[in-house]
């Protein structure tokens, strides 16, 4: 079954065509990866199923409901949550207090000494409970980011958004969050990630969609796509991808 | 209620009960008078507090609440013969209500717009008021000294607003400490910090900054409405002093921001410092020159107040001070 449907979404920012009637689905349990060179609209496509942005065409239905151009927080109540790829921690609150506004507000509507034992047990699921009374503002960025991950799993979302939550990661810290990420679906949440790191998206996602100056070029399975030769010649202007894409086909 | 559980509310509730009653059990009628001060700037700064430091909102037409307030409760006494608790709690109504209709068209607005949008709406309600007759037009109105009769004279209707106005802060103080420790509290902060993170973490954030917004205009309505009957009259020039805007403003700065208890010291600090600097000729002129001066060195140098000072330095205190 289909959880979230995306029917030929476009989005214009003055003259640029940042999304041209995008189509996509995700359905109920799986990982679904979202590639593409810099810039191809990825991001804006999450701003678009979040309502942050209302496309100018196309809509986005989610669990059988049109959700087009609801605000934001709607959206996140009716079960979406999101990590962003640019971090937006609440800096002069402390982490757990970062992560109870996730519990509070998101789908469950929880209340507050709820969403403090939700937010106690997420951040022992990321890794972050020792920094739990920390102001946000003083994590390093890979904290960072994982706070971002526990604000929106808090919220028990039925579908999460992942934008580049493994970006600046080291190795062993990527290893460790694609295990969270595989944890997240067990729980029961759908997943869709954004992701640059090739052969992580390869290894995690189910089924991968490739999107590129805002159109979506290829979908498949990773084995499919790793050789899709509109996929090859799209990252071919980009040298850091292409490399990662090559790796991804030799592992 | 968890707030009657807390070490750091009843810490608060009794040095506000101690100084707030210490005119009252040693019957001074000047020390009632420095309280009276104290305390309604204590109100009008917390209430303040509630949008500047909890939701991150400048406003610098606070003081429009509490002068359309005191007209409002003014006019119910004057002109309609309604008795000052009643009249107090209509005031402070009618100042929400009006806050909820104009938060829902200016919250729209963020940063120095906004700011700006609360001097506009002052001086438009200042000039309003001046050419309404049912409230005196320009010349204001003044009470008819028989109405303190009721009270068992103006003495003891000096006494009788005193008294009501502690209960006022009080409860200010007290709402305030619910929000900051609430989820909505926590919904204003999270506005505070990062407004766009918070819709997509969702917080209703158009309702969440009305709500905020009226409930910050409820508390200086009421205390207009006590400030102008202890006052006899009331007229435009006096009801929407700008200025006392912008002190109120530093106060909230000054003790720290965000906090129960910046405002509360911030007021109380505040107050001593000019009631200092209109007695001394050299400043008596200047003293608004200063408040800006004052803002000024805050802002650069701590922005996060007295408390948030000494929060950074003793840590532990964060039990006691809210
Ligand atoms: N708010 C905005 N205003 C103008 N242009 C934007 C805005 N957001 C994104 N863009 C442009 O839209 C295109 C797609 O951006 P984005 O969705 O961030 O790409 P990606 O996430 O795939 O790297 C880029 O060219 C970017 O510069
Ligand atoms: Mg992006």
């Amino acid at each position: 079954m289909s959880l979230l449907e995306i029917q030929g979404v476009s989005k214009r920012f003055g003259g640029l065509q940042a999304l041209n009637r995008v189509s996509l689905h995700v359905s109920e349990g799986e990982i679904l990866g979202l590639i593409g060179p810099n810039g191809a609209g990825k991001t804006t496509l999450f701003n678009v199923i979040n309502g942050v942005y209302r496309p100018e065409e196309g809509r986005v239905i989610f669990r059988g409901q049109d959700i087009t151009g609801r605000p934001p927080y709607e959206i996140a109540r009716l079960g979406i949550a999101r990590a962003h790829q640019i971090v937006r921690p609440l800096n002069e609150l402390t982490v757990l207090e970062n992560v109870m506004v996730g519990a509070c507000f998101g789908r469950e509507n929880r209340s507050l000494r709820e969403a403090r034992e939700i937010a106690l047990a997420v951040l022992e699921q990321v890794g972050l409970a020792g920094k739990r009374d920390v102001e946000a503002a003083r994590l390093n960025v890979a904290e960072k980011k994982r706070l971002e991950l526990a604000r929106a799993l808090a919220a028990r979302p039925y579908l999460i958004l992942l934008d580049e939550v493994l970006a600046g990661l080291n190795p062993t810290e990527v290893a460790t969050m694609l295990e969270v990420i595989r944890a997240i679906r067990a729980s029961g949440i759908t997943v869709l990630m954004i992701e640059h790191l090739m052969h992580a998206v390869m290894n995690v996602s189910d089924r991968i969609v490739v999107l590129d100056y805002g159109e979506v070029i290829a979908e498949g399975i990773p084995q499919e796509i790793a050789h899709h030769p509109r996929v090859i010649e799209a990252y071919l202007g980009d040298p850091r991808l292409s490399q990662s894409l090559l790796e991804a086909q030799g592992g | 209620m968890s707030m009657w559980r807390s070490i750091s509310w009843w810490f608060t509730l009794i040095v506000l009960l101690g100084a707030g009653l210490w005119p009252i059990a040693s019957g001074s009628a000047t020390g009632r008078e420095d309280m009276f001060l104290i305390l309604m700037l204590v109100t009008l700064a917390s209430s303040l507090n509630i949008l500047l430091g909890y939701t991150g909102y400048v406003n610098f037409g606070h003081i429009v609440f509490f002068g359309l307030g005191g007209y409002i409760g003014f006019y119910l006494m004057h002109r309609q013969g309604w008795s000052l608790g009643p009249a107090m709690i209509a005031g402070g109504l009618a100042t929400a209500a009006l806050a909820l209709v104009l938060g829902t068209i200016i919250l729209r607005l963020r940063g120095a717009y906004f700011a700006l949008a609360t001097i506009g709406i002052n001086e438009a309600v200042r000039a309003f008021v001046a050419n309404f007759e049912p409230f005196g037009g320009a010349t204001g109105m003044s009470l008819n000294f028989a109405v303190y009769q009721a009270y068992g004279g103006a003495a003891q209707a000096l006494w009788i607003a005193y008294g009501v106005l502690l209960a006022v802060t009080l409860l200010t103080v007290g709402i305030s400490f619910a929000v900051k420790h609430s989820k909505f509290g926590l919904g204003l902060m999270a506005i505070r910090e990062d407004e766009d993170a918070a819709l997509v973490l969702g917080v209703r954030g158009p309702r969440a900054k009305t709500l905020a917004y009226a409930l910050s205009a409820l508390f200086p309505g009421m205390v207009g409405v006590l400030f102008f009957f202890k006052n006899g009259n009331i007229e435009p020039g006096d009801a929407f002093r700008l200025h006392l805007s912008i002190e109120t403003l530093v106060m909230v700065m000054l003790g720290g921001q965000g906090t129960v208890w910046g405002p509360i010291l911030g007021a109380a600090l505040y107050e001593r410092l000019r009631g200092y600097l209109l007695t001394s000729p050299l400043f008596k002129s200047l003293h608004l020159a200063f408040a800006g001066m004052l803002l000024l060195l805050i802002i650069l140098f701590v922005p996060a107040g007295v408390i948030g000072w000494l929060r950074a330095r003793f840590p532990a205190i964060r039990r006691v001070i809210p």
